[in-house]
């Protein structure tokens, strides 16, 4: 590929080979720009989804780094690689035996390696959203639900924090347990959600839907724009 | 601080919350209430011993420098192994530097830790409070028979035993000024089977069967002690040997005495029937 | 059975525990403190003299180390001040850095009586 002679141009190294590319690209557009080609590793390129989950160092650094490559920036002298997948399996459970008022300790049970946390909070340091990993982890052993969903809140899955931990736990996985158990079980339960949730079930809106399905895209987006809120409580 | 920084610990909150509620109310009404620190970590519950296993030291040190950031230098415990492992730790941060030194290092988020923080268990704060406790002592004890247990980790390894190793006396001292009659078991600081109860529960149950035996054949009509896994390990396996003798935490009794709500919500043997039998429960 | 010895096994004992192995002058009174020697497949100071030997599969076969629960009992009474909990530690601790845990903590029993201390101390001791 020609280079723009206006473009600065930096190093990087991706697993071991170095490629030249323009400064201020995120690592994800560095990569392609490399010619490597996505087939697993990205997702959303928002900085939501978290399925590109980059480690790197730059040549200075005794630090390993950890960031989405679809958020980060590449700098001069970075030694890249992606991890296309975090190996770490979900316990399966079911929502309505969980209630923590009969179970104190249901995190440890489903997830018995947190017993294994040292507090060394390199989980903390790994993760690409600044979440207090570690707190929750801690949270959760002490048998906290709460404050695990709350800490873990803006949690993209990513796995950085598992592929780091020397007690080999699985805390994104730990969290949404949490997280789930708190919506089902201590968060105030929505009455508006119960009372649309009823009419669906009791057919209100099967006809207009019947409608929307035949209408033209530019007519639904209308509808869609003219639609109305209702105010809470 | 008015009162006492408190580091609870990972069972405090569920399991032993028997504990943790009658401790703080008793303390309150002690006037020195017990108040939890801003941030702690799980301790570990055992100590590591290996001299280059410092990967282990990090959560008990990490908390003790939370203490020294809330600006305290003392730090109170409930429960025995979090004593053993806090105090285990901070010694061995004072004899070796070295070993303190790497740690700051590696904690590079968060403040130096000094090694200034000192351990204490609640028993040794009650023990000096020796009048106090008398005084508010509105329901005592009479004729309950008390056979304290200690275990392991208040006394052992020596440097770091709160009492006596081979024949302490805090219990003994603390159930007297409740009114209580102590029953002496000479099994009382031998070891339950500690974690054993995890994977060999069959181990737990040969040693609280020879812990409780004594406590039963001397006449006693409770075990006090104030260690959550001594706790379960003799409450949960006497069961197995067929005994039932209720086994309370120390500041449940206290609690009784002072007159004060006790919630006695977790026990395997519900030690409220031998309360009412003594008259010591309505 | 004949012992092929490992003298490297003594030193790396030595030197994870912190102890002298060889102050041991076997008077027992390890044995007949401990709570747990009943379970134990090789008395303790036994365990000592194999590590003085260098007998490094004799001592990983047995259970020694995996039924001492560190009491300190040992400790305290050792008439040569050998912290004895500590050389239990360093075999343990030999064999976890093999990768080898001695609780599968996929399959315990009754996890949610446990109170969370004992599946700590557990965890601590026997997986590395």
């Amino acid at each position: 590929m020609a280079e723009n002679k206006d473009e600065k141009m930096i190093d990087i190294y991706v697993m071991g080979r170095m490629y030249r590319v323009p400064e201020g690209l995120t690592i994800m557009t560095a990569l392609e720009y490399a010619g490597y080609k996505y087939v697993r590793g990205c997702g959303c390129r928002g900085g939501f989804c978290g399925a590109c989950s980059t480690v790197f160092r730059t040549k200075n650094e005794y630090k390993l780094r950890m960031d989405l490559a679809c958020q980060t920036a590449v700098e001069d002298g970075m030694f890249l690689v992606q991890l296309p997948f975090v190996p770490a399996v979900r316990t399966v459970f079911q929502i309505d035996k969980v209630d923590p008022e009969e179970h104190d300790n249901i995190l440890l049970e489903h997830y018995p390696e947190i017993a294994r946390c040292v507090s060394c909070n390199t989980c903390t340091k790994a993760c690409p959203q600044d979440i207090e990993v570690m707190d929750y982890v801690q949270a959760a052993l002490r048998g906290d639900i709460d404050r695990t969903a709350k800490l873990s809140f803006d949690c993209i899955q990513c796995g950085l924090c598992s592929i780091r931990c020397p007690a080999d736990i699985k805390h994104y996985h730990l969290a949404q347990e949490a997280r789930r158990i708190k919506g089902r079980y201590i968060d105030i339960h929505s009455q508006q959600l119960a009372h649309r949730i009823g009419e669906l079930h009791d057919g209100v809106y099967e006809e207009k839907m019947k409608e929307y399905v035949s209408m033209k895209k530019e007519d639904i987006k209308k509808v869609y724009d003219k639609r109305e809120f209702h105010k809470e409580g | 601080m008015e009162g006492y920084l408190y580091y609870p610990g990972c069972t405090l909150k569920t399991k032993a919350s028997d504990y943790e509620k009658s401790a703080m109310a008793v303390m309150e009404a002690l006037g020195k209430p017990l108040v939890e620190m801003d941030d702690w970590y799980c301790c570990g519950a055992v100590q590591s011993l290996t001299t280059d296993d410092l990967m282990h030291q990090i959560a008990p040190v990490r908390t003790m420098c939370c203490a020294q950031e809330q600006g305290e230098t003392e730090l109170v415990t409930l429960c025995d192994m979090c004593y053993n492992v806090l105090k285990q730790a901070n010694l061995r941060m004072r004899e070796k530097p070295q070993d303190l030194e790497t740690l700051n290092e590696f904690l590079d988020e968060d403040p130096d830790y000094r090694g200034e923080v000192e351990v204490f268990h609640l028993f040794e704060i009650l023990r000096k409070m020796g009048r106090e406790i008398s005084k508010k002592t509105v329901k005592p004890l009479d004729g309950l028979r008390i056979s304290p247990y200690y275990g392991c980790m208040l006394l052992r390894p020596t440097e770091i035993a709160m009492d006596d190793t081979e024949n302490p006396k805090v219990m003994e001292e603390l159930l007297e000024v409740l009114g209580a009659q102590v029953i002496d078991n000479p099994k009382r600081t031998e070891c339950c089977g500690s974690y054993h109860t995890v994977n060999r529960s069959d181990i737990v149950e040969k040693r609280v069967k020879a812990i409780v035996a004594r406590a039963v054949d001397d006449g006693a009509d409770a075990i006090a002690l104030s260690c959550p896994l001594c706790q379960f390990n003799l409450d949960y396996h006497q069961r197995s040997a067929g005994y039932d003798i209720p086994v309370l935490y120390l500041t449940e009794l206290m609690a009784l005495a002072f007159g004060l709500e006790v919630g006695m919500e977790k026990h395997w043997i519900d030690p409220k029937k031998m309360l009412k039998e003594k008259k010591i429960l309505e | 059975m004949k012992v092929k010895p490992d003298p490297a096994f003594l030193e790396k004992v030595e030197e994870l525990s912190g102890q002298s192995v060889n102050a041991c002058i076997r008077c027992g009174t390890c044995s007949a403190g401990c709570p747990f020697v009943d379970e134990m497949e090789v008395l303790p100071e036994r365990v000592f003299k194999k590590i003085v030997l260098g007998d490094r599969e004799g001592i990983l076969k047995g259970n020694t180390m995996w039924i001492c629960a560190a009491c300190f009992t040992c400790s305290v009474r050792c008439p040569r001040d050998i912290d004895i909990a500590r050389i239990m530690e360093a075999v343990r601790q030999i064999m976890l850095r093999e990768n080898i845990d001695m609780v599968d903590i996929t399959k315990i029993e009754n996890m949610e009586i446990l109170p969370q201390l004992a599946v700590v101390g557990c965890f601590r001791k026997e997986t590395g």
